[in-house]
């Protein structure tokens, strides 16, 4: 037994309750007194609802999009051990390490019409900037380490004797990656999915530069909270804002359970 | 095939990655190498970087000797709800920048009675310094912990309870044995908090209330000098915020890359 468990135990919790649950607690202090029906409404205004369904679509589809180069390039990376491999790996980190507004000044000015690749998609008559394909290409920037940084160690120690195995039986390649490699992959997959997606969903700095943030239309989440408090609406803001914390309190749960699960298959391996 | 799809992969990280930040450089540069450095003599860009680098040394202070405490807490002692605890801390991972602005705003904001409280003793939080720092914390709070959580749980409390056993005190096990084992998670967690530090912003523009020289990071003051289409200036502190902060994070995974050859058998 160690002693000094009372003392240590109290400073921490003060420390957590000081820094983040008493801050998060004025959110919902500050929504006291405004009647249920009322809440709902602001928190589920058509403006609100159009943000949900947007912020939702854009992190899904970044994700995915994620998941599928991800896991092919965390692939690619532990089967080449030489420079450029090395090189490549070092590169998985920089959309993890620019700062949001960097990258939402840059993407939106090399994607927009004046841009090195706006240009010559503007050839093809494709916008990207202030749309929503836009706002899905800074969240899958933002997103892409996550997925690749989960996927990788696993893939490092994907069992060969499987596909060996498979592959003596007669398998196809094919066969073999749908059958054998990606059912091994599908937790490390889904967990990175899920940090992509929480990261993804609440993201501002690489957004707000290249979505046009147009109400209805290219106006995400975060944006209506600040949107509101520009107005001093603070209700409203905290309002939205509730729905984001629940809606990201859940996906810490679900992460912290796959996650758990992702130890549990390397411990069993 | 591999040589394939090692090219293939090559071209969409060049694509996705290099690309954008060449395009960083060139913009800075775009009209020479005066211009750029010109940025650097204004002083709403020195106050920003100084305020940048003060904020950022408070946020490693704070999260790095919270992120020790909580690491010998939660891995030395048993006790009902760590489970919870462990979500609690974990929780600024997902929570939106904005979001977490917005709960020190309305927390410490002159509208509430605890900011009112501050405001009459002479404590400004909400669109001052002290805001920043405070919602700084609150999206870096996680990372030095996650770090010295995983090392010391990994590493068990047996020395500790040997050197309890000789006599020594708790105080001096922590200072002796627990600090010097947690070094490299500490190092490790203290390189991704600074980084995420000097690159934070949207919690930052909610709480700093913007007023230039006294409240503008470096990201904010990026914001300001794109939207007055000043793309050089903007350019060149966001090519100088991003080297550092790639260069922090190289050195993150080079250390753990090393420490990973070095303690693997």
């Amino acid at each position: 037994m160690i002693p000094g468990r009372g003392i240590a135990l109290a400073i921490t919790m003060l420390a957590i309750a000081i820094l983040v649950i008493v801050p998060l607690s004025a959110i919902v202090i500050t929504m006291a007194g405004i009647t249920p029906d009322r809440l709902l409404a602001i928190a589920f205004s058509p403006r609100a609802l159009a943000a949900y369904r947007l912020s939702l679509g854009t992190a899904l589809a970044a994700s995915v999009f994620d998941v599928v180069v991800g896991v092919w390039l965390a692939a690619v990376i532990v089967g080449e051990r030489s420079l450029a491999g090395r090189l490549l790996n070092a590169c998985v980190d920089v959309p993890f390490a620019v700062p949001t507004a960097v990258t939402g000044i840059t993407l939106v000015t090399l994607y927009g019409p004046h841009g090195w690749i706006g240009s010559l998609l503007a050839r093809t008559g494709i916008t990207v900037v202030y749309t929503p394909v836009g706002i899905a290409l800074a969240l899958a920037f933002v997103g892409l380490p996550f997925v690749v940084r989960t996927v990788q160690p696993i893939i490092a120690t994907l069992p060969h004797e499987f596909g060996e195995a498979a592959s003596s039986l007669g398998a196809t390649r094919a066969s073999i990656l749908w059958r054998v490699t990606l059912p091994l992959l599908a937790p490390a997959m889904l967990t990175g999915f899920a940090l992509a997606f929480a990261r993804t969903l609440g993201e501002y700095g690489s957004v707000i530069f290249i979505a046009g943030n147009v109400p209805f239309k290219t106006e995400i989440v975060p944006l209506v909270i600040v949107t509101r408090l520009e107005e001093y609406d603070y209700v409203g803001a905290a309002a939205v804002a509730t729905v984001s914390l629940v809606a990201s309190f859940l996906l810490l749960l679900a992460i912290n359970a796959l996650q758990r699960r992702l130890i549990r298959v390397r411990v069993a391996e | 095939m591999r040589r394939a799809s090692l090219i293939a992969a090559i071209l969409v990280l060049g694509v996705l990655v290099i690309v954008p930040l060449a395009s960083i450089v060139y913009e800075s540069l775009r009209l020479g190498l005066g211009p750029a450095l010109a940025t650097f003599a204004d002083p709403y860009a020195r106050a920003a970087i100084v305020l940048t680098l003060l904020v950022a040394l408070a946020t490693i202070t704070a999260n790095g000797a919270f992120g020790v405490l909580a690491g010998w807490t939660l891995t030395r002692y048993r006790f009902p709800g760590k489970a919870v605890l462990l979500t609690l801390i974990d929780l600024p991972l997902t929570v939106s920048p904005v979001v977490a602005g917005l709960a020190i705003l309305l927390c410490f904001g002159n509208r509430s009675p605890l900011g009112a409280w501050l405001e009459a003793h002479g404590i400004q939080v909400a669109f001052a310094p002290l805001g920043i720092v405070l919602a700084t914390i609150f999206v870096t709070f996680p990372y030095v912990a996650r770090e010295t959580i995983a090392l010391l749980n990994e590493s068990g409390r047996e020395l500790e309870e040997a050197a309890l056993g000789l006599g020594a005190g708790v105080w001096q096990t922590f200072l002796r044995v627990t600090l010097p084992n947690a070094r490299g998670a500490l190092l490790n967690g203290l390189l991704l908090c600074n980084a995420r530090a000097l690159g934070e912003f949207g919690a930052v523009s909610v709480i700093s209330g913007r007023v230039r020289g006294l409240t503008d990071t470096v990201p904010l003051h990026i914001e300001d000098l794109y939207n007055e289409d000043n793309l050089v200036g903007a350019f060149t502190l966001a090519a100088l915020l991003a080297t550092v902060a790639i260069a922090l994070t190289l050195t993150r995974s080079a250390l753990e890359h090393r420490e990973r050859t070095t303690h693997s058998p």
